[in-house]
This record gives C-alpha cells, sequence and structure tokens, in this order.
C-alpha cells in the first residue's frame, strides 16, 4: 500500500510530537559512521572487478576551437595501453542538478580548457595516466571569450523585478548606499572526487557512482548513451561530500560505461583532484551592485540588488544570488537584476548553497556599511527592517524566527560588548574586531518516495536517496524508529539504488524534509496496518521498544507481524502549499576576528550561529551540517578563490595546496545553537531544511568582523592579506 | 607516471655510483618527487632510494655545531632539544612548514631539494623554461601571487618554496655533499641555491649525482630567534613572505643580526649590506625601514605579487622589533 500525500495544506497532527519512542530529534549515531571510520564502507573508486581496466580523461588545453586530429597510433603502442576512446557522446560538461536528460556532449568543438575530449584505458591506471599525458592533439584554435568583464551581458527578463521607484528613492532618500562587490569562483571541493565504475551485464548497465540525485542522474546517463533507462542502474550508497558538484552526470560517468561497453570488460575512471578543477561545476565569479535608502530612523526605503554571473555558451544556469533578497528586508521601492556574461570557461552551476551563499553576505555587508552610515547598532537596524509578512506578496510567511534568531545569537555572543568604532581594540599586534550576519535560505520540498517492510526482525527502509555525508541514514533511520516504536538497531537503512523508490535526492537542502517525509509517510500507512490487525485508531496506537500498546493490552510487534511481513510506500508530492505560506529557513551569524596589524592576516578567534529551521530530525548531524557550513563561511571570507588564467581560462590553482579551503587552525571554536520552532507548511513532520543555511551570511560576519577591527570594508573577496595591508597603520 | 626502475641503495658510495646513471633520481621521503613524477613534471628512469642509508643521525660536531644527517626528518630536527635551545629559528621554520604528516616524511635532504611551487611549473601544458628549458614563462603575465619579487630575471619569477632553507641560511649553514667519486665537499648555504638567470632548469650547485649527506650547522649563534611566515590560511601554506632573524643585543645597540627571508625569490635572499647597516646601532623604526630600504631597492612586482613588497617590508620590521626587543613598532 501507498500512502501518498499531495501537499496542499499546512499539517494539523504534528504526529512526531506524539510518539513515544524518543529517538527523533536525538544526536544519535549515523548507522554507517562506524563503517566509514573503519574503511568498510566501499567508495565509487574503490570498487575492484578481476578484469576492469583503467580509463583517464584526456582534457583539451584550448579555450575555445575546434578538435583538428586526435591522433591515438602512438598511445595506443604503449605498453598496458587497451584503447582510446574518442565516442562523440563523451560529456562536454556535467549535467546541471535536475537536469534529467543528457547535457551537451561531443568532442569535436572545444568550449572551454579543461574539457574532456578522449579517453585512454590501460590495464593500470598508470598506463592510463601516461598514456593521457602523451595523447597527441591538435586543434584549430578559435578566438575565446575569457573575461566576464569584456564580455557582452544579456539581462534575462525573467531574472529583473521591481516595485515602486528605487532610481527616486534613492535621490530623495537622507541616508543611501551604492556599492559594489565582487565574489570569486568556488569550487565545491568535496573531499571525493569524482569516480565511476561501469559494468555491462548485456543490455543492462550497472554504475558505481557518486552521486547526489539518483533518479536524475540515472535518466542523464542513459540519455548521454542513447539507451532505455530501464537499463541502468546506478549505486551510490556513499558519497564522500557532494556540495551541488555531484548533481548531475558528470564526463567520468559516461566515459566509463562507453568504454565499458566498448571494450566488454568494466572500466573505472577516477577525476584526479587538477580534472575536478578545471571539469566540474564551480561557482561563477560574481559582481554585485547594492543600492540602499533608508529614512533618518533606520527604516529602508529602497532595496536593489543586482549582478553579474557567467557561464558556458547554452548553459542555461545562472547562480539565483538574490534570492532572497526579496524577502529578507522590507521596504517599498525594490529592483532585483541579473546579468549573465558567456564565456569560455569551466562550466559554472551549483555550488553550496547556490544563490544565498553569495547573495546573502554581499547584502549584508551592505546592511552592516548602512548601519554605520545611520549611526545604528547593526543588530537593530536588521531587526527593524524585518517584514510582517513577505513584501510584494499577499501570503504570509510560514514561520520567520529572524528576529528572535538575532536576538538570541547577540546574547549568546555577547554582541553589546561589542565597541562600535573601527580600530579601537588592541591586543599586542592584533586589532580585534566584533561582526554579525542574518542568515537566511529559502526552504523546499520535492517529491520523494520511500518503502518501508516491516517484519519479525525489525524494519528496512528503501529509498534511492543519498547520503552525501549529511546524516540521511541517521535521520531516516530514525524517523522510521520514532513511528515504529523501534530502536535504532532495529531498522536498517538502506540507500543509493536507483533498484529502490525515487527519492528526493540530496539537494538545495530539501533531502531530509522530502526524503524524510516519504519515510514519515509509508511509516504512517504501516502504524495503519497495525492498527487495523489490533482493531484501533492509529491515533490511539502508541508503539515502543517493539511493542504495540492499543486499548491497554500491549503486543509484541514480532508478533503482530507474523510470518507475511508488513509492506508500505510513502510517496510525498509539493502540492499548493506554496501558494499558501511563504517559507524559508533564517538565523544569524556573529563572529570575532583578529587582524594582525603587520601583515594584514585575519583570524577568526570565534563564531557562533543561532538557526531556526523547524525541527531539529538530529541534533548531532544537524549541528554538524552548521559547523560546515560556517566553516565554509570562513573559506568564502578569508581563503577560497579559484585563480583563471586571464590569457586561456584555465584554472591555475587546481589542487588543495593552492586553492585554500580552511584548515583546522582557521578554524576557531563554533558555538551552533538551534531555536525550537516547528512549521506545519514544511511537511508533516514540520521540519526544514539545514544543509545550506549555516554558510548563508556567515562570511559577512567575518568580513563585518574585520570592518569592526581595521575600518576596512572588504569589496573583493576572499578578505586576503593584500586588501588590508593598504589601510594598516 | 612513467615506468622507473627502483634501486635501494645501502650505502653512500653505493647511492652515487647508482644514481650515476642517466635519468637517475634520489629519493627520500618523496613528498615532492613523487606528486611531480604522477604529474609527468619529472620523470626519472631510475628512483635510488635512499631511507636505508645511516643518515639519520643528529651530531655534535668537534667545534660546537650540528651535523644533520639528511634523513633526519623535518619532525625530528624541529623537535631534537639541541635543535630548539640554539637554532630555534630552524626549529620554528620547520613548524610552520606542511602538515605534521608531510614534516614526518620530508627529510632535510629533500627539503632542500624541493622544486617550486609555481602554479605553471606543475601544469604541463604550459610553457615552463623551468621544467622546459626554452619552453618560456608562463606565469610572467600570468597570475603571480607565489611569485619573485627579488633576484628574478626574465626566464624565470620562480620562488623556492622551503622554511627550512631560510632558516639555515640565516645560520650559514654549510651542505655536505659526496660525489659519485666517492668524495665529500662542502658547500656554504649562500652558494647552495642559485638564480634563475637564463638557466632556471639548474636550481642548485649540486652536480649531477651528488648526494647531500647532512647540513652542518656553525656553533649557536645565540640571541634571539624569530621566525616570521606570513601566509593565506593560519597553516599548511607556502610562504606569501618570510622573515628570519636571529639577533644579539650588545647594550642598546645591536651587536649582531642575521635575516633571510623567503617566498620572495628564487633561493632563500639575505642582504649583507642590511645586516652591516644595522650593527652597532640602536634598534629603532627608521633604521629598520632603512635596512628594509636596502633589501628591497631592486625589488620588482609582477602584479599579483605587488604587495609583498610592502608586506616584506612590514614583516621584516615586526621580527626585527621582536628579536631587538625593541617593542611594537608604530
Ligand atoms: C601540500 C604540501 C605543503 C607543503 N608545505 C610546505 C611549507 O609550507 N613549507 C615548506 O618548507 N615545505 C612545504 N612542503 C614541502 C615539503 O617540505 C617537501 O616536500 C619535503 O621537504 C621534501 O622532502 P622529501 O624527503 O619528501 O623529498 P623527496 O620528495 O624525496 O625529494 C625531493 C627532491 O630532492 C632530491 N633528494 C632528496 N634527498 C636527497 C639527497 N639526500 N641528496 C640529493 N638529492 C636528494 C630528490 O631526488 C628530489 O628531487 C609542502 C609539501 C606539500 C606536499
Ligand atoms: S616562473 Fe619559472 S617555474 Fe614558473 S612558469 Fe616561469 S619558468 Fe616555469
Amino acid at each position: 500500500m501507498t500512502l501518498h500525500l499531495k501537499l496542499d495544506n499546512p499539517d494539523e497532527e504534528n504526529r512526531l510530537d506524539h510518539m513515544a519512542q524518543g529517538v527523533i530529534g536525538t544526536g544519535a549515531n549515523r548507522p554507517d559512521g562506524a563503517l566509514k571510520v573503519s574503511g568498510q564502507a566501499t567508495y565509487a573508486a574503490e570498487w575492484q572487478r578481476p578484469d576492469m581496466a583503467y580509463g583517464v580523461l584526456v582534457r583539451a588545453t584550448v579555450p575555445a576551437g575546434k578538435v583538428e586530429k586526435i591522433d591515438a597510433s602512438a598511445v595506443e603502442a604503449m605498453p598496458g595501453i587497451v584503447k582510446v576512446i574518442t565516442d562523440p557522446k563523451l560529456l562536454r560538461v556535467p549535467a546541471q542538478g535536475m537536469a534529467d536528460a543528457a547535457p551537451a556532449q561531443g568532442n569535436d568543438e572545444v568550449l572551454y580548457f579543461g574539457q574532456p575530449i578522449a579517453l585512454v584505458v590501460g590495464d593500470s591506471f598508470e598506463a592510463a595516466r601516461h598514456g593521457a599525458n602523451h595523447l597527441s592533439v591538435s586543434y584549430l584554435p578559435q578566438e575565446a571569450r575569457l573575461d566576464p568583464d569584456a564580455v557582452q551581458t544579456e539581462r534575462p527578463e525573467g531574472k529583473q523585478s521591481s516595485q515602486g521607484d528605487l532610481d527616486g528613492v534613492m535621490k530623495t532618500a537622507p541616508v543611501t548606499l551604492d556599492e559594489v562587490w565582487t565574489t570569486p569562483g568556488h569550487n565545491s571541493s568535496a573531499m571525493e572526487p569524482h569516480a565511476s565504475m561501469a559494468e555491462w551485464d548485456g543490455d543492462r548497465l550497472t554504475l558505481h557512482g557518486s552521486y547526489q540525485m539518483l533518479k536524475y542522474n540515472r535518466n542523464e546517463l542513459a540519455d548521454s548513451l542513447g539507451i532505455d533507462p530501464k537499463n541502468v542502474r546506478i549505486l551510490s550508497p556513499y558519497v564522500g561530500g557532494g556540495f551541488g558538484s555531484k548533481l548531475g552526470i558528470s564526463p567520468e560517468a559516461v566515459a566509463a560505461a562507453l568504454a565499458a561497453r566498448d571494450l566488454g570488460r568494466p572500466v573505472r575512471v577516477v577525476m584526479p583532484r587538477q580534472q575536478v578543477f578545471e571539469t566540474i561545476t564551480h561557482r561563477a565569479q560574481c559582481r554585485q551592485r547594492i543600492r540602499l535608502a533608508a529614512d533618518e530612523t533606520g527604516k529602508l526605503l529602497g532595496i536593489g540588488h543586482d549582478n553579474r554571473v557567467y557561464n558556458l555558451p547554452d548553459e542555461g544556469f545562472a547562480e539565483p544570488v538574490t534570492q532572497a533578497t526579496p524577502f529578507t528586508y522590507a521596504a517599498e521601492n525594490r529592483a532585483i537584476g541579473q546579468e549573465v556574461a558567456t564565456i569560455n570557461r569551466v562550466i559554472a552551476g551549483s555550488v553550496r548553497a547556490p544563490g544565498e551563499a553569495i547573495g546573502v553576505p554581499i547584502f549584508e555587508n551592505a546592511m552592516d556599511e548602512m548601519a554605520e552610515k545611520l549611526g545604528m547598532d547593526p543588530l537593530e537596524f536588521r531587526l527593524k527592517n524585518i517584514p510582517e509578512t513577505p513584501p510584494g506578496q499577499d501570503i504570509p510567511f510560514s514561520s520567520n524566527m529572524l528576529a528572535e534568531a538575532l536576538r538570541d545569537g547577540a546574547e549568546k555572543f555577547g554582541w553589546d560588548k561589542r565597541n562600535p568604532t573601527p580600530g579601537a581594540v588592541q591586543e599586542g599586534e592584533w586589532l580585534i574586531g566584533m561582526g554579525m550576519a542574518s542568515a537566511v535560505r529559502v526552504n523546499m520540498l520535492m517529491e520523494s518516495k520511500a518503502r518501508i517492510t516491516l517484519t519479525a526482525e525489525g524494519a528496512t527502509v528503501e529509498t534511492d536517496m543519498t547520503d552525501i555525508g549529511t546524516g540521511t541514514y541517521a535521520i531516516l533511520t530514525q524517523i522510521a524508529g520514532e513511528l515504529l516504536g523501534l530502536p535504532m538497531e532495529k531498522v536498517t537503512t538502506k540507500l543509493g539504488d536507483t533498484d529502490l523508490p525515487p527519492g528526493s535526492g540530496s539537494g538545495g537542502s530539501f533531502g531530509a524534509a522530502s526524503s524524510g517525509t516519504s519515510v514519515y509517510l509509508a511509516a504512517m500507512e504501516l502504524r495503519r496496518q497495525i492498527a487495523d490487525k489490533l482493531d484501533c485508531d492509529e491515533a490511539d496506537l502508541t508503539l515502543k521498544d517493539g511493542q504495540a500498546i492499543a486499548a491497554n493490552k500491549t503486543h509484541a510487534l514480532a508478533d503482530l507481524v507474523g510470518e507475511t511481513p508488513f509492506e508500505a510506500e510513502g510517496h510525498i508530492e509539493p502540492g499548493d502549499i506554496a501558494s499558501k505560506a511563504f517559507q524559508a529557513t533564517f538565523g544569524s551569524h556573529f563572529a570575532e576576528v583578529a587582524v594582525n596589524r603587520h601583515t594584514g592576516e585575519t583570524r577568526v578567534r570565534r563564531m557562533l550561529g543561532t538557526f531556526a529551521c523547524g525541527r531539529v530530525l538530529n541534533e548531532k548531524t544537524a549541528r554538524s551540517q552548521c559547523l560546515g557550513g560556517m566553516t565554509f563561511g570562513i573559506g568564502m571570507a578569508l581563503t577560497e578563490e579559484m585563480l583563471f588564467d586571464t590569457r586561456d581560462g584555465h584554472v591555475v590553482n587546481n589542487d588543495f595546496a593552492e586553492y585554500h579551503l580552511p584548515v583546522n587552525l582557521d578554524v576557531p571554536k563554533l558555538e551552533v545553537h538551534f531555536l525550537q520552532e516547528r512549521d506545519p507548511y514544511a511537511n508533516p513532520m514540520q521540519a526544514k531544511g539545514i544543509g545550506e543555511l549555516g554558510i548563508c551570511g556567515a562570511a559577512a560576519a567575518v568580513t563585518n568582523a574585520i570592518h569592526n577591527a581595521t575600518g576596512v570594508r572588504i569589496r573583493d573577496y576572499p578578505a586576503t592579506l593584500d586588501k588590508i595591508l593598504p589601510y594598516l597603520p | 607516471m612513467r615506468d622507473f626502475t627502483y634501486d635501494r641503495a645501502a650505502a653512500t658510495s653505493d647511492a652515487v655510483a647508482s644514481a650515476s646513471d642517466e635519468g637517475a633520481s634520489f629519493i627520500a621521503g618523496g613528498t615532492n618527487l613523487l606528486d611531480l613524477m604522477k604529474l609527468e613534471v619529472m620523470a626519472p628512469e631510475k628512483l635510488v632510494d635512499i631511507n636505508r642509508l645511516d643518515l639519520h643521525d643528529i651530531e655534535e660536531t668537534d667545534t660546537g655545531g650540528l651535523r644533520v644527517g639528511a634523513l633526519v626528518s623535518n619532525s625530528d630536527l624541529a623537535a631534537d632539544r639541541r635543535v630548539r635551545r640554539d637554532y630555534a629559528v630552524l626549529s620554528r621554520a620547520l613548524l610552520s612548514g606542511a602538515s605534521g604528516q608531510l614534516r614526518n616524511k620530508a627529510t632535510t635532504g629533500g627539503n632542500l631539494l624541493q622544486r617550486t611551487r609555481c602554479y605553471y611549473f606543475y601544469d604541463t601544458a604550459m610553457p615552463c623554461n623551468k621544467r622546459q628549458p626554452g619552453s618560456g614563462c608562463a606565469a610572467i603575465g600570468g597570475q603571480t601571487r607565489l611569485h619573485a619579487i627579488l633576484g628574478a630575471s626574465e626566464h624565470c619569477i620562480a620562488t623556492h618554496p622551503s622554511d627550512m632553507a631560510v632558516a639555515m641560511r640565516a645560520l650559514d649553514a654549510e651542505v655536505e655533499v659526496e660525489g659519485t667519486d666517492g668524495a665529500r665537499r662542502t658547500i656554504q648555504m649562500a652558494e647552495f641555491h642559485r638564480l634563475p638567470g637564463d638557466t632556471p632548469a639548474v636550481e642548485t650547485v649540486l652536480k649531477a649525482g651528488e648526494l647531500i649527506t647532512a647540513v652542518i650547522l656553525p656553533p649557536p649563534p645565540g640571541g634571539r630567534h624569530v621566525y616570521r611566515k606570513v601566509r593565506d590560511r593560519a597553516s599548511y601554506a607556502f610562504a606569501l613572505v618570510s622573515v628570519a632573524a636571529v639577533a644579539r643585543m650588545d647594550g642598546d645597540s645591536i651587536g649582531d643580526v642575521r635575516l633571510a627571508f623567503g617566498g620572495v625569490a628564487h633561493k632563500p635572499w639575505r642582504d649583507d649590506r642590511a645586516e652591516a647597516l644595522m650593527k652597532g646601532k640602536a634598534p629603532s623604526d627608521a633604521l629598520f625601514d632603512e635596512a628594509a630600504d636596502l633589501i628591497l631597492a631592486d625589488a620588482r612586482g609582477q602584479g599579483g605579487n605587488d604587495f609583498k613588497i610592502p608586506l616584506l617590508r612590514r614583516t621584516l620590521k615586526a621580527a626585527l622589533s621582536e628579536a631587538t626587543q625593541m617593542g611594537e613598532p608604530q
């Protein structure tokens, strides 16, 4: 039986708060944790077959042009080389998230430096890599567009909106701000590089890969190969981080499948780190212009947020940089816009909270600067401008705890101890400052399915949902355990296999809510089946520790189930709820930094975040998500930057030695707090997305603190020392 | 990676004999060489593994210095009681480099000979005179954040990335090497690394097949030791600029001062004129500025690294204030 819910109305039952098992919300350990730390969880690159061959992708080394000739003969004559694959079905770029169809294919035309144009297959990885290093390719180069600042841009109609008269109020308002910021390219930087092992059994392809959204990935892979999706199975039970980079099928998977079919033996293709940088989606460099107008009391009268991003020709994706701007603060006059440049540079796509990750911090920098102009405390300025209802819409917020999060964070952090005068606090050679920012991220629900089978031994949860390190195994196990009255050890969760019911996939922070709800629905259906058997109402049934209690009688669940397992499927669809209330998650970030007055080096001394994201399903994994987001916020503020060569557009710092993620010493004590919240509009669990909220705004708390410490406004991220040096005493 | 043969040497004489083959390369910790071999930036035909050689000890010399075996790991050297006490600048420089795991593998000899981190050197699709003499220099006109401001040439603007070598340069260490003929000689640190000139591929004065057997530290210089490394993140990043400063005060004036700089040139940089200028004078902001003026007189930025010029001055002044205990400079 399937329990299907199309979410048209808010949940009124809040059933999870009335269960007896007591496992939901606790910081239960991940069921997969021990497997991972003991090396028993097999990741894509670890799959091995006795007759497996190894493929290494060859990149184009011009930014634009035609491939004139690939001369495979010399490489194919090398010892250990099996074949050079130059199939035109090779992917030119990875698919964008939820593309559900093949991305651009073909290796005759080069659109960016780093584009895969061939696969060298060898009997060993070393042989294949050596061959790939020496494949002779000649090009007919064409003129490339390399500088996003120098090419013509387009203003897509759907990306512009305005209300009132912003230009007018910018002229008349007593206090205004009009500034431009830039953020650099960011790489997702998942620890596990992209890897696939493909094997065919007749017409059927099995791919062990590392992907976030399997139901789409299956269709993308099948479409790329020109075969029926029914003949494709993708297994991705363990994913060593995604951060957007594994949303869509990527070149190594299609290359492995093509080679395996051609050669009649399994083929594994693993991308070296450099290739991940050069080929996989990155966050485009962005230029943002913010305009603010306010009256003397600090009431915002106008908000303008314009930005410029870029992508390859024919790529539809443009980061929704201004996504949170329409609803975070109130102002009558508004203008929002986006320009998109088309350039020859590695594909741009979703990276770590696309949109808010860079849009919110820049807006929060502007808010900080505006507060200074107004002579107001930045916290007060924000509190004053939180809208009652989403501006320009005639629906309420489903819930909005921004003000509470700001107050809670400020109190726990000790914001009142901040000296508002920049550069006033010094300890030895360090200038000390405090900064804050709001955190905002839209909330989403996606279609998702899951199955639960209940036997005398316990329950098994099955869905093709993925756990990309976020804790999906833990929370799905907890949801089933809570509703079915089973301790976590009695629930087995199976994920990451396209043979299982299609889940939402991991992306956009919607995985826990969407996939979790499908498990919730399946479990509710099982509760109904158990209640039927006991001849009672589901609502009168208590399930706890493997016992069913109804009408004051206790039955062992195992006895009730007996020989024939109970089975149920849960199916959630978004429905009409979005037209009834506007959903987002909110929070606050606070940071204290020390800037070296000699060298301009910035060190974050402490950081605190308070977040409101509905029900917290697992305290520990939720907290870890926020720690990760805040850490990436430090990276965005201080260290992360993709360097592109201006002459050919190639990624210059294409490894972790020179693409600087924050390391342990860059990350001080981080404090995370959650506000108690339930959001009935989100889903029947009343839980919302958490994963991305932690990064949205975090960087601004750090850069605003740099201003408080030094008086320097960072306009070009990251805040490396060379940007601060000229202003130091 | 290109196929190679592997030979494990049991004695230094075997090692140098084995390394006299065309295309042979020693391998110590492998933390630099293996990365470069995977990328085929370096493609030795033969690896001579020197890890079993008897070069793992730190011994006191007759003159009161230390003889550091070429295979002493960076971790062990940094932790040695005598080094921490008498050559603190070296210990601090070592600990500021790489990561704990790398330092456990990295050796004294290998550290001296690590190659530049120039991005273009690492990418075989790019012209690079150091990797492929005569092909050009892709860094010039490209991304130059890591690159040199002193002693560069039109053929190469790379920097030497070692922290350890900077401290050794300040300490006037000597490098002991054994040649293919079995004879040992010593080379002053000042002479050991070369400026790029028109042969950037030739980085040291080592002859083909020569093995580093030890680094000899002269008797302790005394004074206060400072190693100040400025970088793009708190740890695990190469120096944008680093300063090794050792200063001994003579009453209120500077009795002796040694300064060496990393991250700014093709070799650990030292400027005798600046040291001579300061000797016998009372430390002051103006004096340090004068020293910086001398050191930076010929400094030239490449655009992306222009900031290193003021950064070197500021870091130098901070290091000197600390080493001379002048207190915070203004
Ligand atoms: C990510 C990363 C970050 C790093 N960060 C820093 C840093 O911040 N600061 C820093 O100083 N270093 C840093 N390093 C570099 C590290 O210090 C060097 O890789 C290491 O010191 C090299 O020593 P090794 O023994 O591993 O040398 P190997 O890799 O074994 O050899 C390097 C070279 O030296 C030659 N060689 C080795 N021993 C001898 C000998 N006895 N005689 C003659 N030739 C010899 C080899 O043939 C080879 O050409 C970093 C390295 C990495 C990978
Ligand atoms: S700076 Fe030197 S190492 Fe770098 S590309 Fe130029 S020649 Fe090569």
